[in-house]
């Protein structure tokens, strides 16, 4: 259980990493190595080269830009649960973190090691899915952005090619008056999701004038519930609205491996959903009494 | 031949200038080349937390970072904890709780409490439960290493 043979590189700017990348061949981008380091551990990978990017202080930041927050590919998940940034823009994505693996880990992964690894039950996507964000991607010959929804390109393949890195993600903010739920199945605290919901509302007075659910867990990639959405809007929360809105987390097709079956996993969606729209609308309730 | 790398590390707050191989992992630099074996390996993919060190504070997989990544960082070890060859007071507590059998969790579970505590001196039972949710103990059971880490944060209180 020890990584094969590689060369190490460790650059000192982006485009030193970028240059690396574009003439080393067999190359792997090396960031918190939560996910790659388990693989060559195992040697599922065996990469040639190691590009290094942890001393990139530029690709480590979490901070506002005109349009949302901008997260720096190396910011670590516990940086990201604990920024005011995060806090005061984004607070879904801060709950969500509580939910990624144990402290040893959130310490050292980042959100552009889990959005390149891709793992199905990871939080990130679906947090990121519910925000529309908008990953930036760069390689030594240029520069695009993906869209979230085009960002799983397949099991565990994010739109990225050999010569690219993620560089950057860009989350919309919602105004400070929405709010938020997310639920989350495991079997132990910290283990891979079975299921998952990421909810974002917002209101009109008593009618929820906006809605994003997003389902982890079920497909290869992060599942926008639109039809849930559009039901959603336009109405005033109740029981029996949200029981509607998540049932249609059965149409996801769900995941069957060795840890449950699709089947178990649709079950598991539509609890998750609606767990997670009843504490958006419970923080709503309980932010009404307070003020 | 691949390359080496050198690298200088604070270990427990000793330096070490070493020549490593890029794929060493830190665990195996703290045990095979410094000697300092009380860091233990369990899994070697991240899931068991035997491996749990202090790198510049905070924790992190010895199993899953690479030695040469750890150049220029402090690295704090189990073997770092004790005071004048006495056994700090989250030690003393494992002692009086009958928090270890076997010991070989010990010094993962050690590390990563001994984070909690300074970011949260004064955990509830479920916060110490999910800090060490990243640890696991084949022999014990999880409540006396629970007691023991309670039993501190209130002793350091006094």
């Amino acid at each position: 259980m020890k990584p094969p043979v590689f060369e190490y590189h460790r650059p000192e700017s982006l485009r030193e990493a970028l240059e690396l990348l574009a003439t080393l061949s067999d190359a792997k981008i090396l960031a918190g190595g939560q996910s790659l380091m388990p693989m060559m551990n195992f040697r599922y990978v065996m990469p040639e080269h190691i590009i290094d990017i942890n001393r990139l202080k530029e690709l480590a930041e979490i901070k506002r830009v005109h349009d949302g927050i901008k997260f720096g590919a190396m910011a670590r998940h516990d940086q990201a649960k604990k920024s005011e940034i995060v806090l005061e823009h984004c607070p879904l994505i801060a709950v969500g973190m509580e939910y990624v693996a144990h402290a040893q880990i959130r310490n050292r992964g980042t959100i552009g090691g889990s959005m390149a690894h891709l793992d199905p039950s990871a939080e990130w996507p679906a947090l990121l899915a519910v925000h529309d964000a908008t990953l930036h991607v760069q390689s030594s010959s240029g520069e695009r952005d993906v869209p979230i929804l085009e960002w799983s390109q397949g099991f565990m393949a994010p739109n990225l090619a050999e010569d690219e890195m993620l560089t950057d993600i860009t989350v919309a903010t919602w105004p400070a008056r929405h709010v938020y739920g997310f639920a989350e199945l495991a079997r132990r605290k910290g283990d891979f999701a079975l299921a998952g919901a990421a909810v974002l509302l917002d209101f009109d007075g008593e009618v929820i004038s906006r809605a994003a659910l997003a389902l982890m867990g079920v497909e290869v990639g992060p599942v926008r519930m639109i039809d849930a959405e559009n039901l959603l809007v336009g109405e005033r929360p109740s029981d029996e609205l949200f029981r509607e809105a998540a049932e249609h987390a059965t149409v996801v097709a769900g995941i069957d491996d060795v840890h449950a079956s699709a089947s178990y996993r649709q079950k598991v969606a539509v609890v998750m959903a609606k767990r997670a729209l009843e504490q958006a609308s419970n923080r709503r309730k309980i932010r009404t009494l307070a003020a | 031949m691949t390359a080496m790398h050198e690298i200088t590390v604070k270990v427990n707050g000793v330096d070490y200038a070493r020549e490593v191989e890029g794929r060493l992992t830190l665990a195996d630099f703290l045990r095979h080349h410094i000697n300092l074996t009380g860091t233990h390996l369990g899994c070697e993919h991240g899931v068991c937390g035997a491996c749990t060190v202090l790198v510049n504070g905070k924790t992190a997989r010895g199993c899953l970072m690479l030695a040469v990544q750890a150049d220029e960082a402090e690295i704090t070890t189990v073997e770092g904890l004790a005071v004048n060859g006495e056994l700090n007071d989250l030690q003393q507590a494992f002692m009086e709780h009958h928090a270890l059998q076997c010991g070989f969790c010990t010094p993962g579970m050690l590390m990563t409490l001994t984070e909690l505590l300074q970011e949260n001196p004064h955990p509830k039972e479920q916060d110490v439960r999910d800090a060490i949710s990243g640890n696991i103990c084949r022999c014990t059971g999880y409540q006396g290493i629970v007691a023991a880490a309670l039993a501190v944060a209130e002793q350091r209180d006094c």
